[in-house]
C-alpha cells in the first residue's frame, strides 16, 4: 500500500492503494469512471485508453504507482470539452458509432492524435488509431469522422 | 412523404460517446459478489475426485449438485450440461463457480482446488457424426453418369472468432424467488427459457434484461444462456447479487466460434461444356456439444449453389462431434463457409474447362422464377445483372482482372456473388418462434415499441423508431424503445438471422398501421401483431424441399489486393460492394453494416487465424488472433439498390449477415488472381501462399 496523488479529470486526488494495481481497475472501481472499458486487458485493443499528461496510454497496463504527480483524463473528463463536442458531432454525422464499446478509446485516440497533429492525412489518422480495435465499423467512418473534426475544429487543437 | 432511407442521428450514439452507456461490466449493485469459473484442464476425462480447500466465510462453490432442474442448457438438444458432472468433454468445460466478494481470494481458492481426472483418449477427427442431412434436386445421378468430365475439388475453412470488443458478461440478483439477469445478450427469451428450465421455475420467477451490448455477431446468441443458467443456480442458493464477467482469454478459449468446415465439391460436365450436375459434401466440426450446429449445417447446405441455379444437385453433410470447444452462431451461420467453396469452385471449373470465368458464372446466375437449391422458388425480382455491372464499373474490374492476369505483378482483383436467406431457415419462424410484437400508446400520445429485439450496435433502436414515427407521421422522440426486459416486452424472437428488420420490423409496421387506424388523441391504446407465414411458403423440414426462406438479399463484393512477392503479405487496396437489401431503413446504418461486415468477412478470408492443437485453442488473445486494424482496412465504396420486398417494412429485407458472407471468396479470388495459383483454403495466410508458390 502507498499513498498516490495525481490529477484526475482536473481534480487533485489521493488514494491509498497498492502501487501495482492496474490503473484501469482503480479508475473503474474506485472512481466509477466506467467509460474506460476493458476489452483485452493486455494493452492491445485501446478500449481502456486514457490521456496521461495529454498522451494516449492504455490504462490496463499502467501500474497505479507510475501516475504519481501526473494528470489523467478519462472519457468522462474529456467529454466536457469543446474538442469532444466537435469530435462527437463528426462521429455522429459520419456514423462512426455502432456498439460503442471501442468509442471512448477511439475518441481519446483521436484527441491525442489531433493534439500532436491538428491536420492529419488519412494515412496519419490510420496510424494514430492503429492501436484501437473496432469490430463493428470497418474503421472508414471513424477515419472520416476524425478528418472532418480536424476541419471543423480548426484552431481548437 | 420523406424517404425512410434518409439517415437520422442514431438515438444511442451520445451516451456511447460520453462514456455514460452502461454495459454489463459497468453495472454495480450493492453487496454484489463476483464469480469465476473453474474449468476442465482435460479434453476428455472422468472426474475421479475433487478436493476443495477450506472455503472462507462468505465464499461459495456452486456446481451441478446445486441445480434444481435437469442439468442441461436449453438450446435445441438436451446435451450440454450447465456444470460438468462425472465427465468432461472439452478443455475449458465449466465444472463449478467460485463466488465471493474479493477477486483475489477467489483466484486463491481456485488455485487450491484439486481435480483428479482419469483421462480418456479424446477425439479430434471428424468421425463421430451427430447430425447428417442430405437432399437432392433434379437427377444428379444421371448427370454424373452421362458426364463427359467430372471436376472435383476440396475446400476448407478455419475457425473464426467473433471478437466482439466487449467480452461476455452477466449480472444477476434475486428478490424472493424471482431471479433477474442482466446481460450482454442477443436473445432475452432464449436466456429466460433456459433459466426457467434449469431452475424448474415458473414463468414469472425469471426476468431477463439487456444491458448495452458491446458487439455480438452471433457470439451472444446461445452462449449467454450457459452463463445465465450458472448464475441463476448460484443466485437461488446464495441470494446475493452476483457478477460474472469473462476476461478476454477466457472468452476466446471457451466461447463458441465459427465452425471449421471441409467441403468436397464435384461437378458433372456434359459434352456441351455445361455444368449438368453438382454435388457437395460438407463436414463441420461442432465441438463437444451440438448446440446450434445442425441449423448451421442446414444453412450451409442450402447455400450449396450460391447465387447460381444448377438443375441437378445432391447435397449432404455432417455435424461431427469432437472433444473441442463447442462452435456456434456467427454472422452468416454456415453460409460463409459454403459460399467460399462455391465461388472458388465455379472459378476453378472455368479454369479447368478453359472458359471465361465471368461468362460461365453469368450463364448460371439465378433468375427470378428459378428453382432454389431446395426446389423452392425465387419469387421476387433478382437484379444481380445490374448489380454486377454496377460493381464492375465502380471498381474497373474488367480492365484490372485482365491486366493483373496478363502481367503477373502480384496484384489481384476478385469478385464474389452471393445471396443470403432472410430469417430463420424453413418453418422456424412459424413453428418455433411465433413472434409477437406490441405497441403501447399512452395518454400523452407517446408510443412505446414493445419487442425483444436487441440493439448490439446494428442500430435497431434507431431504425425501429423510424418505422413507427414515419408511419404515424410523428417526431422520432415521440416513440420510445427501451432495451428489452422480459417482464415488459413480448417474445418477438431472438435478434439473429437477419430477421429483425424484415420480420420483427414488418410486424411493428403492421401494428403501427393498426394503431394509426385506432388512434384517438389522449387515449391509451395497445395493439399487437403475431407472425403469420405467407400461405405460399411451404417447407418440408425432413427432406429439405420447398422454400427455405421467405426472401433473399443479394450482393456483389469486389476486393483488390497486393501480395508482397517477398513476404507474401497481403494488403487490401480497395473494396467495392453492391447490395440488394430491398430498401434501407436508414442508409447510413446500412453503410455501417456494409463496412463492418465486409471487413469481418475479408478478415476471415485472409487474416484471422485460430487453431486448436490437441483440443486447446492456441490463439486466445488479441495479440495472437489478429483482426483487421485501421492499418489493414481499405477504402470502401458501397452502392445500395432499391428493390422493395412486398412483405418487409417499406420493402426492407435482411442486411446484417449479407455484408459478411461474400468477403472471404472475394479476397481469396483476388489473391488467386495475384499469385496465379488455385486457392482452396482460408484464411489465405502468407504461409499458405508460400506453400502454393512452392507446390501449388
Ligand atoms: S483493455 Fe487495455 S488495451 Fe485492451
Ligand atoms: S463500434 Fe463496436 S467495436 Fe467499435
Amino acid at each position: 500500500m502507498a499513498k498516490i496523488k495525481f490529477t484526475l479529470n482536473n481534480k487533485v486526488v489521493e488514494i491509498e492503494e497498492s502501487p501495482t494495481a492496474r490503473l484501469l481497475d482503480i479508475l473503474r472501481d474506485k472512481y466509477d469512471f466506467v467509460g474506460v472499458k476493458e476489452g483485452c486487458g493486455e494493452g492491445e485493443c485501446g478500449a481502456c485508453a486514457v490521456l496521461i499528461n495529454d498522451k494516449i496510454v492504455n490504462s490496463c497496463i499502467v501500474p497505479l504507482g507510475t501516475v504519481e504527480g501526473k494528470s489523467i483524463v478519462t472519457i468522462e473528463g474529456f467529454s466536457k470539452t469543446k474538442r469532444h463536442e466537435v469530435l462527437r458531432e463528426s462521429f455522429e454525422e459520419e456514423g462512426a458509432v455502432q456498439c460503442g464499446f471501442c468509442t471512448p478509446g477511439m475518441l481519446i485516440a483521436s484527441e491525442s492524435l489531433l493534439n500532436t497533429n491538428p491536420h492529419p492525412t488519412d494515412e496519419e489518422i490510420k496510424i494514430g488509431l492503429s492501436g484501437n480495435l473496432c469490430r463493428c465499423t470497418g474503421y472508414n467512418m471513424i477515419i472520416k469522422a476524425v478528418k472532418s473534426a480536424s476541419k471543423k475544429g480548426d484552431g481548437l487543437w | 412523404m420523406k424517404d425512410i432511407s434518409k439517415s437520422v442521428r442514431k438515438v444511442d450514439s451520445l451516451i456511447k460517446m460520453s462514456g455514460e452507456a452502461k454495459y454489463v461490466s459497468d453495472i454495480k449493485i450493492d453487496g454484489m459478489l463476483y464469480a469465476k469459473t473453474v474449468r476442465s484442464s482435460k479434453s476428455k476425462a472422468i472426474i475421479k475426485k475433487i478436493t476443495l480447500p477450506v472455503i472462507p466465510e462468505g465464499y461459495h462453490i456452486i456446481d451441478h449438485t446445486d441445480i434444481p432442474g435437469k442439468n442441461f442448457v436449453k438450446i435445441i438438444f438436451e446435451d450440454m450440461p450447465v456444470f460438468a458432472e462425472k465427465t468432461v468433454s472439452y478443455y475449458g468445460e465449466p465444472i463449478m463457480l467460485v463466488i465471493g466478494e474479493d477477486k483475489n481470494i477467489i483466484t486463491d481458492i481456485i488455485s487450491n482446488i484439486e481435480i483428479e481426472y482419469e483421462e480418456v483418449t479424446p477425439l479430434f477427427e471428424n468421425t463421430n457424426s451427430a447430425i447428417n442431412y442430405h437432399f437432392t434436386k433434379g437427377d444428379s445421378n444421371k448427370a454424373f453418369k452421362n458426364a463427359k468430365k467430372i471436376i472435383k475439388d476440396d475446400y476448407d475453412t478455419g475457425y473464426q472468432e467473433q471478437l466482439y470488443i466487449e467480452p461476455q458478461g452477466m449480472i444477476g440478483y434475486i428478490e424472493g424467488e424471482k431471479v433477474t439477469l442482466i446481460g450482454s445478450i442477443q436473445c432475452p427469451y432464449y436466456v429466460k427459457n433456459a433459466v426457467i428450465s434449469i431452475l424448474e421455475a415458473e414463468e414469472d420467477q425469471v426476468r431477463v434484461k439487456q444491458a448495452v451490448v458491446g458487439g455480438a455477431f452471433g457470439g451472444k446468441e446461445e452462449f449467454p444462456s450457459l452463463m445465465a443458467c450458472q448464475l441463476a443456480v448460484a443466485l437461488r442458493k446464495i441470494k446475493k447479487p452476483i457478477k460474472l464477467i469473462y476476461e478476454r482469454e477466457e472468452d476466446m478459449e471457451v466461447t463458441t466460434k465459427r465452425h471449421p468446415a471441409w467441403i468436397h465439391m464435384e461437378a458433372a460436365i456434359n459434352d456441351k461444356n455445361e455444368i449438368d450436375g453438382l454435388t457437395a459434401k460438407v463436414a463441420i466440426d461442432g465441438g463437444a456439444y451440438i448446440g446450434l450446429s445442425g441449423v448451421v449445417l442446414s444453412r450451409a447446405l442450402i447455400a450449396s449453389t450460391g447465387a447460381y441455379t444448377i438443375d441437378n444437385i445432391e447435397v449432404g453433410g455432417d455435424v461431427f462431434l469432437t472433444n473441442t470447444v463447442p462452435n456456434g452462431a456467427f454472422r452468416g451461420f454456415g453460409a460463409p463457409q459454403m459460399l467460399f467453396a462455391v465461388e472458388m469452385f465455379i472459378q476453378h471449373i472455368a479454369l479447368e474447362l478453359e472458359l471465361d470465368p465471368l461468362e460461365l458464372r453469368l450463364k448460371y446466375l439465378a433468375k427470378q422464377g428459378d428453382a432454389t437449391s431446395t426446389r423452392g422458388k425465387f419469387r421476387d425480382p433478382i437484379i444481380m445483372n445490374d448489380m454486377i455491372n454496377k460493381g464492375m464499373e465502380m471498381s474497373d474490374y474488367k480492365n484490372k482482372v485482365k491486366k493483373y492476369t496478363e502481367q503477373g505483378i502480384y496484384k489481384g482483383i476478385g469478385m464474389s456473388w452471393f445471396l443470403h436467406g432472410c430469417g430463420f431457415t424453413g418453418s422456424g419462424e412459424a413453428n418455433h418462434i411465433k413472434a409477437l410484437v406490441k405497441l403501447q400508446k399512452d395518454i400523452d400520445d407517446k408510443v412505446t415499441i414493445l419487442i425483444a429485439a436487441v440493439d448490439m450496435g446494428q442500430g435497431v433502436q434507431t431504425t425501429m423508431k423510424k418505422i413507427v414515427a414515419q408511419i404515424l407521421d410523428i417526431p422520432l422522440d415521440q416513440v420510445i424503445y427501451n432495451k428489452p426486459d422480459t417482464d415488459l416486452v413480448p417474445d418477438s424472437g431472438p435478434t439473429v438471422a437477419s430477421r429483425t428488420i424484415m420480420v420483427v420490423g414488418g410486424l411493428v409496421a403492421r401494428a403501427t398501421k393498426q394503431l394509426k387506424e385506432k388512434w384517438v388523441d389522449g387515449e391509451a391504446i395497445i395493439v399487437s401483431e403475431r407472425y403469420k407465414q405467407p400461405e405460399y411458403i411451404k417447407w418440408d423440414e425432413d427432406n429439405f424441399i420447398g422454400d427455405a426462406y421467405p426472401a433473399y438479399s443479394w450482393g456483389v463484393n469486389i476486393v483488390e489486393v497486393e501480395v508482397s512477392p517477398i513476404t507474401y503479405q497481403v494488403s487490401l487496396v480497395g473494396i467495392w460492394s453492391v447490395y440488394d437489401v430491398g430498401k434501407a431503413i436508414d442508409e447510413r446504418i446500412i453503410m455501417g453494416q456494409a463496412d463492418g461486415g465486409i471487413l469481418q468477412g475479408v478478415g476471415y478470408g485472409y487474416l484471422e487465424v485460430m487453431k486448436n492443437v490437441n483440443g486447446k485453442i492456441q490463439h486466445k488473445n488479441v495479440t495472437d488472433y489478429i483482426i483487421p486494424t485501421t492499418g489493414d482496412t481499405a477504402p470502401m465504396e458501397t452502392f445500395l439498390m432499391d428493390n422493395p420486398y412486398p412483405l418487409g417494412p417499406y420493402g426492407a429485407k435482411g442486411a446484417g449477415e449479407l455484408t459478411l458472407v461474400g468477403g472471404a471468396p472475394a479476397v481469396a479470388l483476388a489473391i488467386e488472381n495475384a499469385i496465379n495459383k488455385k486457392v482452396k483454403s482460408i484464411p489465405v495466410t502468407p504461409e499458405y501462399i508460400m506453400e502454393l508458390m512452392k507446390n501449388g
